[in-house]
C-alpha cells in the first residue's frame, strides 16, 4: 500500500495521545503492541467490528492469540501469494490494525507455488479435513471442560500423599492456568485453519457475481451461497422446540413477557409434573446450544445464554403465543433450500453464454462447499469455547477476590494474562509459605485506575484509521475479514461533511422499508424493554439475536457486515436491517421514530 | 376479425411483420402471449396498396418519385408537398372506409364511441429509413371516426417526406416496395405511464429492471417534457434499490376536443412517487414474462389505467443498445474449478 497525494488525512499514530490520566491503564499492555514513532509510516485502522469498545487489559488476549494465528495461517501456513499477517497496537483501549503485504512479484510468484501446493489441498479434501476439524474442536472443549475448578486446600489430601503424587495443589493451579490460556490460543489456530480459504472462495464468487451482474446487491449473493443447516441457527431452533414444548405440556402461563429467567425457572420448579418434564428439556438443550455467547465472544463480559438466561428466555413468551396460534414455528428447511436453489437458477439463466454459466457453477459450487466452515466455525469457537475460557479465569478471578487480591471476581479482567500469572503465582507462594499473599495491598488500586480509564475512554471518540492513505486496498485478508475498501476509507474521510444529515448509513442487509420506534438496547439486560413491533438499534447484532427478531419490525446496529450472520438471519426473518452504521446507537434517541430501508442501507430519522 | 386489410392483434404474431409492421407485429405477439395490452386493430400494408393504387388511377404517385434525382432536392421538395397534400386529402376507398370503421367501433361496446391512439408501424428493420418514414408518428386522444382516418392518412404520407424520399432515392429503394402499417389502438387514460428497460441502461446488468415513469400519459416520458421517477428493482429478488424521486410538474392529459395538452401537476403530488411498491412487483412481473417470451431484453411502454389501476402495456421492442455490444464474459470455465481462487489471492493483474 501507497501513499496517495490525497489532502485529506487520517492522524498520525504518534498525533494520538493517551487521554491525561489513563497513562498507567496505557503502560499496561504489553510492549509490543505500544505505538512508536516508525508507526506513522503506516496505515492502520481501528478494528471497530470486533472490538468495539475499549479493551481490558485482559480481554486484550484475544486480540493477541488471534493475530498470531491469522498471521501464522496467511504467512506460513497457506502461504498466501500477495498478503502475511496483520498487525495490532492498541491505543486508549482500541484496537488498530495493519495488515503486511507482498509486493515484489518474484516474491509472490513464489509464494503462488506453495499456496497451490498448500490451500488447493484444503479444497479439494475440503469435507475431510472439515470433519477432522470439528472432532480437534471438540477435543479440545473436552480438554477445556476436564480443567479442574481452581481451589488451594488448607492441608494437602490424604490420598494425594499416600498415592505419592509427589506435587502439591498450588502447582494444580499453575498447570490450570497455563492449560486455559495455551487452549485459547490453540483454539485460535483452529479458528484460522480453514478461514481465509473460506472467504476467499466466497470472494471468489461474489467477485464473479459483481462483474456479470454490476448493479446485484451483496445482500443477493450472500443469499446464494447462505448454509441452511449451520450450527449457529440450532440455538434458535432450539428455543422454538422448547416453546411448542411449554404449549404441548400447558405449563406456559409460567411464561410471561417482563418477567426474569430466575422468577420464571423457579415457579416450573415448585410447579413439579409437566414443568419438571420440561426443565429437564431445557438441560439438554442448554449442553451445548445455550454455549453462545450475547457478543462476538470477543469481550469477557458477553456472557453466553448458560450464564444468564435473560435473553433465551425474552424470547420465549413470543414463541409461545404464536405456537398457540397455531404457528409451525420450525424452519421452514424444505422451504429454504427450495428458494436458494431457484434463486442460484434464475441468475444462472441470466448468463449470455454456457461458457459464462459453466465458470458460474464451477464458483458457486466450492463456495457452497466452504461456507458450512464460514458459518459453524464461530459457534465452537467464539461462543462455546470462548465462553469455556472466559469461565475459567473468571473462577481463578473468584479464587483472587477470596484471598483479598480484588473485590470481586469479575476485576480479575483488568489484568493482563501475564501479570495474571503472576498474581497466581503471588497466592502459590503464599499459600506454601503459610505468608499472605502480596497481592491484595498491590492490585486493588492498580484495579481500580484501570476501571477509571476503560470508563474514560469510553467517552472518546477514536479515529477509524491512522496514517498515510493507501490508494487501494489490495490485502484479500482485510477486504475479506473487515470489508474495507478504498471506498470505506473515502466515507470515512468525508464523515465530517454531513453532520447535520438525518440519515445514518451502513451495509444493506436485509430488504425491506419500515418505519416505527426505535428502541436502543445496548445489553442483553435491556431486551426487556423492547415492545413488539420495534425496530431494534444496538451496538452489534450476532446470532443470538436471532431469537428476539421475531418480535421486532427492523434492526439496526453499529457493527456488522452484509453476510454476517445476523443479515443472514434477518433476511430469513424477513425482517429489513441495515448494519454496520458505525453510530446508529448514539445518533439515534430511544423513541424517537426512524424509517429503515433495509434494501439501501439506509436509516432516517423522521 | 381479420381480412386481407385490416387483423385484430389477436390475430397477429411476430411473423406478420412484413404485412403489419414491427409495433403491430409485437402488439399481436403480446396480446396472444396473455399479457393485458389495449385491444386494437392493425391497418395493413395491403390497405396502404389499396389506397394508393385508387390514388394511382388519378393520377401516377410512385413514377413521380422514381423519376427524381437523389440531389436534386428542390424538385424532391416540389413533389414531396404535392404528393402529402394529395393523400392527407383524398378519400379512402369505400370498401376500405367501411372496414376500418366497423373494426374501430368493434373497440368499445356498443353504443360506445372508442377513443384511440393512431400510430405508424414501419415494416423495414433499417433504423435511418425507419425514423424518416414517420416511426416517431403518434397521434393521442383520438376521438372522432372521420379524425381517425384523417391520421391513418398523415401516417401514410409521411412517407413522401423530403427526409424520407431522398434516402430512398440515394439508396435507389424500389418504390413499389415502399409501405406502411398504421397500429389503431384504445387509449388508456392513465393515471401514470412510463417506460422499463429489463436490463440497466448504465451498466447493461441482466439482473435489474429500470423503471421509469410520470403522472399521466406516458408521451410526457417518452418525449423527455418530465424528468420521470425511476426505480431499479432486481428482476429476480423484487429488491428495490435504487428509488430517484423527481419533481413532476406537467403531465400529459387529454384534451377536452381530442389530443393531449400539458396539465401542471398540484403540488403535493409533485414530489410524491408516481407507483407504489404493490405496483412496482406488477411491473417486475410482467416485465419477466415479456422477456422471457422474446428471450432478450426488452424495451417496453407501459400505463396503469386511472378507473381500473391495471398495468397495461402499449410496447415491447428488442433492447439494442447493450444487445448488440460484444460483451466480455466475467469469467470463463476453468480447467480446475480452483484456479478461479486466483481471481481473489493471486493479486491485482
Amino acid at each position: 500500500m501507497t501513499a496517495t497525494g490525497d489532502k485529506r488525512g487520517f492522524p498520525l499514530p504518534s498525533s494520538v495521545k493517551v487521554i491525561p490520566g489513563t497513562e498507567k491503564a496505557q503502560a499496561a499492555y504489553p510492549y509490543h503492541i505500544q505505538f512508536t514513532p516508525d508507526d506513522d509510516k503506516k496505515f492502520w485502522f481501528y478494528n471497530s467490528m470486533h472490538f468495539p469498545e475499549p479493551m481490558c487489559a485482559f480481554d486484550m488476549v484475544t486480540a493477541e492469540a488471534a493475530y498470531c494465528a491469522l498471521g501464522a495461517a496467511n504467512t506460513r501456513v497457506q502461504c498466501l501469494p500477495t498478503t502475511l499477517g496483520v498487525d495490532h497496537r492498541i491505543i486508549n483501549g482500541r484496537v488498530y490494525i495493519g495488515g503486511n503485504g507482498v509486493t515484489d512479484p518474484a516474491e509472490i510468484e513464489r509464494r503462488t507455488v506453495e499456496f497451490q501446493k498448500r490451500a488447493f489441498y484444503y479444497y479439494a479434501n475440503w469435507e475431510t479435513l472439515y470433519d477432522q476439524w470439528k472432532q480437534k474442536m471438540l477435543t479440545l472443549i473436552q480438554d477445556a471442560q476436564a480443567l479442574p475448578k481452581p481451589s488451594l486446600p488448607e492441608f494437602e489430601p490424604l490420598e494425594h500423599v499416600h498415592a505419592g503424587r509427589g506435587i502439591a495443589s498450588n502447582h494444580d493451579l499453575l498447570v490450570t492456568y497455563q492449560k486455559t490460556l495455551e487452549g485459547y490460543f490453540r483454539m485460535w489456530h483452529h479458528h484460522f485453519e480453514f478461514l481465509l480459504l473460506g472467504y476467499g472462495a466466497y470472494l471468489t464468487f461474489f467477485g464473479f457475481c459483481k462483474k456479470a451482474f454490476p448493479e446485484i446487491t451483496d445482500q443477493t449473493i450472500a443469499r446464494m451461497v447462505a448454509g441452511i443447516e449451520a450450527e449457529i441457527f440450532r440455538p434458535d431452533d432450539e428455543l422454538r422446540r422448547l416453546a411448542r414444548h411449554a404449549v404441548e405440556l400447558n405449563i406456559d402461563h409460567h411464561f410471561q413477557e417482563g418477567v426474569k429467567s430466575d422468577e420464571v425457572l423457579e415457579s416450573l420448579r415448585k410447579a413439579g409434573g409437566p414443568a419438571h418434564r420440561w426443565l429437564e428439556e431445557l438441560e439438554k438443550a442448554r449442553d451445548p446450544w445455550f454455549n453462545i455467547n450475547v457478543g462476538d465472544g470477543f469481550y469477557h463480559y458477553h456472557r453466553g445464554w448458560n450464564d444468564d438466561l435473560s435473553m433465551p428466555f425474552a424470547a420465549l413468551p413470543e414463541y409461545m403465543r404464536r405456537s398457540r396460534a397455531g404457528e409451525s414455528l420450525d424452519r421452514q428447511v424444505g422451504k429454504l433450500q427450495a428458494e436458494r436453489a431457484e434463486l442460484i437458477a434464475d441468475y444462472r439463466e441470466l448468463l449470455a453464454t454456457d461458457e459464462e454459466r459453466a465458470a458460474y457453477d464451477q464458483m458457486i459450487g466450492l463456495a457452497h462447499r466452504v461456507f458450512p466452515y464460514v458459518e459453524g466455525h464461530k459457534f465452537y469457537c467464539e461462543h462455546w469455547y470462548t465462553n469455556l475460557f472466559f469461565n475459567k479465569i473468571r473462577e481463578f478471578g473468584a479464587l483472587l477476590a477470596e484471598s483479598g487480591f480484588f473485590a470481586k471476581e469479575d476485576d480479575v479482567f483488568h489484568l493482563t494474562h501475564y501479570e495474571l500469572q503472576a498474581a497466581i503465582i503471588d497466592l502459590m507462594n503464599a499459600w506454601s509459605t503459610g505468608a499472605p499473599p502480596r497481592g491484595p495491598n498491590y492490585w486493588p488500586p492498580i484495579v481500580a485506575e484501570r476501571k477509571a480509564a476503560i470508563a474514560e475512554w469510553s467517552k472518546h471518540r477514536t479515529p477509524e484509521a491512522l496514517g498515510p492513505i493507501p490508494d487501494v486496498i489490495d490485502d484479500p485478508a482485510i477486504v475479506m475479514l473487515w470489508g474495507i475498501t478504498r471506498e470505506t476509507l473515502d466515507n470515512w474521510l468525508s464523515a465530517g461533511d454531513d453532520k447535520n444529515s438525518n440519515e445514518v448509513r451502513g451495509f444493506a442487509a436485509s430488504m425491506g422499508v419500515v418505519e416505527g420506534t426505535a428502541r436502543i438496547v445496548k445489553s442483553v439486560d435491556e431486551i426487556g424493554r423492547l415492545q413488539p413491533g420495534d425496530i431494534l438499534v444496538c451496538p452489534v447484532t450476532n446470532p443470538t439475536w436471532a431469537p428476539i427478531f421475531q418480535k421486532i419490525k427492523a434492526a439496526v446496529s453499529d457493527i456488522g457486515g452484509s453476510m454476517s450472520h445476523a443479515a443472514i438471519v434477518a433476511r430469513e426473518y424477513g425482517l429489513p436491517a441495515v448494519v454496520g452504521t458505525g453510530n446508529a446507537t448514539a445518533k439515534i434517541k430511544d423513541g424517537q421514530r426512524i424509517r429503515v430501508d433495509g434494501g439501501r442501507g439506509v436509516v432516517t430519522l423522521l | 376479425m381479420t381480412s386481407r386489410h385490416i387483423s385484430v392483434f389477436a390475430d397477429l404474431t411476430l411473423e406478420d411483420r412484413p404485412a403489419v409492421g414491427g409495433k403491430g407485429g409485437s402488439l399481436g405477439e403480446l396480446t396472444r402471449a396473455g399479457i393485458d395490452v389495449p385491444p386494437g386493430f392493425v391497418v395493413r400494408t395491403e390497405s396502404f396498396e389499396h389506397f394508393i393504387q385508387a390514388l394511382e388511377r388519378e393520377a401516377p404517385v410512385r413514377a413521380r418519385v422514381e423519376a427524381l434525382a437523389a440531389d436534386d432536392l428542390d424538385a424532391i421538395g416540389v413533389v414531396s408537398r404535392e404528393l402529402r397534400a394529395r393523400i392527407e386529402a383524398a378519400e379512402l376507398p369505400a370498401d376500405l372506409k367501411a372496414e376500418i370503421l366497423t373494426a374501430r367501433d368493434a373497440l368499445a361496446p356498443a353504443g360506445q364511441s372508442p377513443i384511440v391512439a393512431v400510430r405508424s408501424s414501419a415494416t423495414t428493420e433499417d433504423a435511418v429509413d425507419a425514423s424518416f418514414a414517420g416511426l416517431q408518428d403518434t397521434y393521442l386522444w383520438v376521438m372522432d371516426p372521420e379524425d381517425m382516418l384523417r391520421k391513418i392518412r398523415s401516417c401514410w404520407a409521411s412517407l413522401y417526406s423530403v427526409e424520407s424520399v431522398s434516402y430512398r432515392r440515394r439508396q435507389g429503394f424500389p418504390e413499389a416496395q415502399v409501405a406502411m402499417a398504421v397500429v389503431v389502438q384504445v387509449m388508456v387514460d392513465a393515471r401514470t405511464a412510463g417506460v422499463m428497460f429489463t436490463r440497466s441502461p448504465t451498466t447493461g446488468d441482466r439482473s435489474v429492471i429500470t423503471i421509469e415513469g410520470a403522472w399521466g400519459l406516458g408521451s410526457a416520458v417518452v418525449g423527455g417534457e418530465v424528468t420521470p421517477d425511476r426505480w431499479v428493482v432486481g428482476k429476480i429478488t423484487g429488491e428495490i434499490p435504487v428509488r430517484d424521486i423527481s419533481d413532476k410538474a406537467i403531465r400529459h392529459s387529454p384534451a377536452a376536443g381530442g389530443g393531449i395538452e400539458d396539465v401542471h401537476v398540484e403540488d403535493d403530488k409533485r414530489r410524491e412517487p408516481c407507483l407504489s411498491d404493490e405496483e412496482l412487483q406488477g411491473l417486475r412481473t410482467i416485465a419477466r414474462k415479456v422477456e422471457r417470451h422474446y428471450g432478450r431484453p426488452q424495451d417496453i411502454e407501459w400505463a396503469i389505467d386511472r378507473h381500473t389501476n391495471k398495468i397495461l402495456l402499449l410496447q415491447s421492442r428488442p433492447e439494442t443498445v447493450w444487445s448488440n455490444k460484444e460483451a466480455v464474459p466475467a469469467a470463463t470455465k476453468a480447467e480446475d474449478p480452483l484456479l478461479h481462487v486466483m481471481s481473489i489471492f493471486g493479486g491485482r493483474k
